[in-house]
């Protein structure tokens, strides 16, 4: 369960500062939770609220029951994140152990590290490309490894920022569809309104507000209402 | 050239069999021995050493070449320019040892798994962590050096076309200035992505 409590974020800027979250006091404990908004409306910085990545300038934010500041270490173990450019979030040659890092804490055994890395290789569809390097995957295979290489560190929450912006059809349709039947509590922002209303509750984030909350349909419809506007 | 380093071929070799800890002490001692070691001969002698080290690796001459392709321009250049300067000798000297260093270090990384020098670069710092030395950071950034390596490359090559794109392929302010922003905003991401693997809080 997520927990905001008056949580806003304010960023220093050349021109003095800005808010970037106004206070917002959320409560998600819905499967699938999807967050939509314009450019700029603030959704990547909400995200990064949920795994203490940003911190909140004033109020709190909580994953269950543990305090994002107070408890980093202890919330990111238990919330995994995955962003926009794969690129970015693969470190390593091959996909194998690209996933076997995220197992090195967890995992002592080597041996034991690889058979589990495979496993999760699987569940993502990519034990063929065990040993294969990770610049000759395509796009949606790479966004898939880095799915895999968090699911590696059994998080409890996963937080998608725009998962699939840089991928096309087919591969948006095979990313969203393994993010959609996670196990875990899925937090999705995206520009991809089919996919929001696959989600069962949504967000509409405009100008640093939450400005809409419930049912997906609604949000979209609420969300075009919006940019419809003059 | 993205494969440039950190491409492990698995393999039965005696130097796939050497464990990392070891082996990464080898090649240390090998660059000092290129260091301390002066003229030409000596160089020729460690670049054949080297070559004779990625045939008993079983690394492909084929893709070991187009490996060091990049580098091989690199290395006539500076030949070229050490002959002028400072005459032949030298330009053996430098280039053969490059070269030499180089192939050892691709050596190394094709004969070794990631994950194994990580643990030997881990196992190796522990004694340090008394003075404060976290041995999974500086065993994980080691590893991102690596990785990184091919990713600039990768990024200024981007760049580079960017810039052609719209005529400025002369200007080194058009490759330069967007090549550190994009390396660094990388690196953000990167590290990001890493804490959000909980990778760094240890
Ligand atoms: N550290 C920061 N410093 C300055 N401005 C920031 C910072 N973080 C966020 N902002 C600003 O806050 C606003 C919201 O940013 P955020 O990244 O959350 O938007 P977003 O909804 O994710 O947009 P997009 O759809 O483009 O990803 C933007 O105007 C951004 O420029
Ligand atoms: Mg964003």
């Amino acid at each position: 369960m997520i927990e905001l409590d008056q949580a806003a974020v304010t960023v220093e800027t050349t021109d003095g500062p800005l808010v970037v979250l106004e206070p917002t006091t959320l409560t998600l404990d819905e499967p699938r939770v999807a967050v939509v908004g314009a450019n700029g409306s603030g959704k990547s910085t909400l995200a990064r609220l949920l795994n203490g990545l940003v911190e909140p300038t004033s109020g709190h934010v909580r994953v269950g029951g543990l305090d994002t500041v107070d408890e980093g270490p202890a919330v990111r173990r238990r919330v995994g994140f995955v962003f926009t450019n794969p690129d970015a979030q693969l470190v390593m040659p091959t996909c194998l152990e690209d996933v076997a890092l995220s197992l090195r804490r967890t995992v002592r055994d080597k041996a034991a590290r690889r058979a589990r890395a495979l496993e999760v290789l699987a569940s993502v569809g990519l034990e063929a490309k065990a040993d294969t390097s990770v610049h000759a995957l395509s796009g949606g295979q790479k966004q898939m490894l880095a799915l895999a290489g968090v699911l590696a560190t059994d998080p409890d929450v996963l937080v998608a920022d725009e998962p699939t912006t840089l991928l096309d059809l087919r591969n948006t349709r095979l990313v969203a569809d393994r993010l959609l039947s996670l196990r875990q509590q899925l937090v999705l922002v995206t520009h991809d309104l089919d996919l929001a209303v696959r989600c069962d509750r949504a967000l509409v984030v405009d100008a640093a507000r939450v400005v809409f909350d419930g049912d997906p349909a609604e949000a979209v419809a609420h969300y075009r209402a919006l940019v419809a506007a003059p | 050239m993205t494969d440039l380093l950190g491409a492990y071929r698995p393999g039965r070799s005696v130097l796939h069999r050497i464990p990392a800890g070891p082996k990464l002490g080898l090649l240390a001692t090998y660059g000092a021995i290129a260091v301390a070691l002066h003229g030409p001969a000596s160089a020729v002698v460690l670049l054949v050493v080297s070559l004779a080290l990625t045939l008993v690796a079983g690394m492909p001459v084929r893709r070991t070449l187009r490996q060091v392709r990049g580098l091989l321009v690199l290395a006539v250049v500076v030949a070229a320019f050490q002959t002028w300067q400072r005459g032949w000798p030298v330009a053996v000297h430098v280039v053969g040892d490059l070269l030499a260093l180089v192939l050892a270090a691709l050596v190394f990384t094709a004969t070794t798994p990631v994950d194994d020098v990580l643990t030997a670069v881990e196992r190796g710092l522990r004694p340090f962590r008394r003075l404060g030395v976290r041995p999974e950071r500086v065993a994980l950034a080691f590893s991102l050096v690596l990785r990184a390596i091919p990713g600039i490359l990768e990024t200024a090559r981007e760049t580079r076309a960017a810039a052609k794109a719209r005529g400025l392929e002369r200007s080194p302010r058009a490759l330069l200035v967007p090549l550190a922003v994009r390396t660094v905003g990388r690196a953000y991401e990167t590290g990001d992505a890493l804490a959000a693997r909980g990778l760094g809080d240890d």
